[in-house]
């Protein structure tokens, strides 16, 4: 694997959670050098790119990615610590690595390879808990950088149409991730509040799309029919992965002049589309149901383990969310470079056509426009 | 999809003077469709034609008689296709935009507004006056009496606005939450550019420019009884007042005459209605007596008063939080609207002429 031959080469020694008070020094010259970046949730893509990204970074001198699990990708130059977020290994991590910036990626919807639904929350909200912790205690941290979703606004139709940072949701989610999110964000809050030294960043993603992105929404779309609420129409918002990893650089330095990066932050792409355009753009057929058939195959699903078709999933492709990013782009000075359509239409690009490509209807509909026709008929097909 | 993106959706350029509005009504479509779909480009601008070939063929169903319009010649017909065809190509692919709340204005223009306009022009005969008080741009919140059992008033309101501005302007209405509930509803209502009736939608749209529309009543006009018809309830707590106040923006208050006599309400089954989540069960002299027929709404004839807008932005910004300010602001505009009311039901020769 290679993590193991690149921590191998860097440090072979100080990396065994042993506490040597000899290892200090590294850290310690580390912190007058240069900053040292501990990246959690490393196994996933978006964790590995962004380490590899941050470490590019002329200001960063070192980037200590943990995982409970080894990644799959490589870190580049980066130092992999195998540390179970759930277990309090994660303050040794932390003491003796003096690393002055947390970077929490490890709050995700859906498990890497096979855990369940109960490892995810546990990561999620214990593993945030005790990061928290060993932030606390820490005298090195500066700066925490979250990784949150849009998620904790939930989806209800009595919601205004669009959310910004300081809306309350209407309805706060019942459970799942949304409700992680929420209870993270709670939890990160209380330490804000606890540690005033300490410059805590939120960002609430939208849903993450692109070619390596595994949210449950990008697994939605890989369906060959998309099944959809009969009578819905939901907006829905991307941000693109390269934004993502952007927006996390952004965070986790020093902010740029005229720009604050501390607080509670959206993170979406320009723009909005609804369900049936995605359908179209990406050429599969959708498949209407009604709400509670819906529902029901949802938790079938979900019973026999196939995909985590998850109650706050429904609820989106129900009433669909979108927020504000006025923020984003006045206070903390990020603009992103996809809109949510370019976003889809990458991400549309990277999974191969569906069984309507919509190269193919538009040219069924020029060949129809193309015949010599007779009293000047049209196609009968609803527009909508 | 490149080319939908640069959709010249609210131009005023290709836009005729107020002059030309009668023709636009029925033109906005496929003059769109001109001067938008490659298929079309290379034709002439459709203001020089004769408005009766315009019609554009939008949805199957309400595809047009063609064989019937001999006056538009072949090269019309075959425009009015391609433009047809243009437009159910855009929409097939997925190649149209819509904004933060779901409004689809392409939509709008060229099906679901022709769908409303028969009703508005034929059924109902609509007589709009006073659209002059609407500012031809920036925001400005219409504020109108609210009747008639199912939300018409709101709808023929839209398509008042939409076919006798001169500027092309749109009325983004703020409807209530159980709108967003129903099926099928709530995503026609997002399409026509409708959102929920709260105090940051309407400031969104407001600071957008957008020209916005309530009716403050709320449930307890629409589903008042017939003996209460023109008796204006109370504006809700006044929060209209000072989202137009924080934005200022003019309001322009409606009087709607004619919806009131749709649906004579004359019972309320409230169980019924309870049971079913609704805020009123009507019962009419025909629903649901006569089932689906009895859901026919009574032929009135209806008349539409923009009247004469309150200016809102020569106060300072903390009268937004002046409750007695808001009372007598939100006072002003009932009144002015229900003076209205009574001055053109004493005009008003019969409920159905």
């Amino acid at each position: 694997m290679h993590w193991a031959v690149i921590t191998a080469q860097q440090r072979p020694a100080r990396l065994a959670v042993h506490g040597d008070s000899a290892e200090y020094e590294g850290g310690r010259k580390a912190l007058i050098l240069g900053k040292v970046v501990l990246v959690t949730g490393v196994a996933r893509q978006l964790g590995g790119r962004y380490v590899r990204r941050i470490q590019r970074d002329p200001q960063v001198d070192r980037v200590i990615a943990v995982d409970a699990i080894p990644p799959e990708h490589h870190l580049g130059g980066a130092d992999f610590i195998q540390a179970d977020l759930r277990q309090p290994t994660i303050a040794r991590v932390l003491a003796e690595t003096a690393a002055d910036t947390v970077v929490h990626l490890d709050v995700t919807a859906t498990a890497l390879g096979s855990g369940s639904r109960t490892s995810v929350k546990e990561t999620n909200v214990i593993g945030t808990m005790q990061l928290l912790g060993a932030c606390q205690k820490s005298p090195t941290v500066k700066r925490l950088v979250v990784k949150s979703s849009t998620n904790v606004y939930g989806s209800a139709p009595r919601d205004p149409a669009v959310f910004t940072e300081t809306t309350s949701a209407k309805s706060l989610p019942s459970g799942g991730f949304a409700k992680d999110t929420v209870e993270v964000e709670g939890y990160v809050r209380g330490f804000a509040r606890r540690r005033p030294d300490v410059a805590v960043c939120v960002l609430r993603f939208a849903n993450i799309l692109g070619p390596t992105a595994e949210t449950p929404l990008a697994s939605y779309f890989s369906l060959p029919a998309l099944p959809t609420v009969l009578g819905y129409d939901p907006r829905l918002q991307f941000v693109h992965e390269d934004d993502v990893i952007e927006v996390l650089r952004i965070a986790s330095h020093e902010p740029a002049r005229g720009t604050l990066n501390s607080g509670t932050f959206n993170i979406a792409g320009d723009g909005v589309l609804l369900l049936s355009q995605c359908a179209r753009r990406l050429g599969r057929p959708t498949v209407p149901l009604l709400l509670p058939a819906v529902t029901w195959a949802g938790s079938l699903v979900r019973t026999l383990g196939m995909t985590d078709f998850s109650p706050e999933q429904i609820r989106l492709l129900t009433h669909g969310r979108v927020v504000a990013t006025t923020q984003m782009r006045e206070t903390l000075g990020f603009q992103p470079k996809y809109t949510t359509a370019e976003t889809f239409a990458d991400f549309a690009r990277s999974r191969g056509p569906g069984l309507l490509p919509p190269e193919a209807v538009a040219g069924a509909v020029d060949r129809i426009a193309a015949l010599p026709f007779a009293g000047g008929h049209l196609p009968t097909q609803s527009a909508n | 999809m490149a080319d939908a993106k640069v959709i010249p959706f609210d131009d005023d350029r290709s836009r005729g003077s107020a002059a030309q509005r009668p023709p636009r009504r029925r033109s906005a479509g496929s003059r769109r469709n001109g001067t938008e779909s490659p298929l079309v480009r290379e034709v002439q601008p459709l203001p020089s034609r004769p408005p009766a070939q315009d019609d554009v063929p939008v949805t199957g169903e309400e595809e047009p008689p063609e064989e019937a319009r001999d006056d538009s010649g072949p090269g019309g017909l075959e425009r009015r296709v391609a433009g047809g065809l243009a437009f159910l190509r855009r929409r097939l692919t997925g190649d149209y935009e819509v904004d933060d709340f779901g409004y689809d204005e392409e939509l709008t223009d060229q099906v679901l507004m022709s769908l409303l306009r028969p009703v508005y022009e034929k059924y109902f005969r609509v007589e709009v006056k006073g659209v002059e008080n609407i500012p031809a741009k920036g925001g400005a919140l219409i504020v109108a009496n609210h009747s008639g059992t199912i939300p018409m008033d709101g709808l023929m309101m839209q398509v008042a606005v939409h076919d006798h501005h001169p500027d092309d302007r749109h009325l983004r209405l703020l409807a209530a939450d159980l709108v967003f509930m129903l099926p099928v509803v709530n995503e026609l209502a997002r399409k026509l550019g409708h959102t929920l009736a709260c105090a940051e939608d309407a400031e969104r749209l407001l600071a957008k420019g957008e020209l916005v529309g309530v009716m403050p009543e709320g449930f307890k006009g629409i589903g008042k009884p017939f003996s209460e018809r023109y008796k204006l309830q109370r504006f809700g707590r006044g929060g209209f007042v000072s989202t137009a106040l924080r934005q200022g923006a003019p309001i322009i208050p409606c009087s709607i005459v004619g919806a009131e006599e749709i649906y004579p309400m004359i019972g309320n089954a409230k169980t019924l209605a309870r049971v079913l989540g609704f805020p009123y069960f009507p019962l009419t002299p025909t629903f649901p007596w006569l089932g689906p027929l009895g859901a026919i709404p009574l032929p009135t004839k209806w008349t539409i008063q923009f009247g004469e807008p309150i200016r809102t932005d020569g106060y300072p910004p903390e009268a937004a939080d002046d409750p007695m300010l808001m009372f007598n602001l939100t006072d002003q505009v009932r009144e002015q609207i229900q003076h209205t009311l009574y001055k053109l039901l004493v005009q008003r020769r019969s409920v159905f002429f």
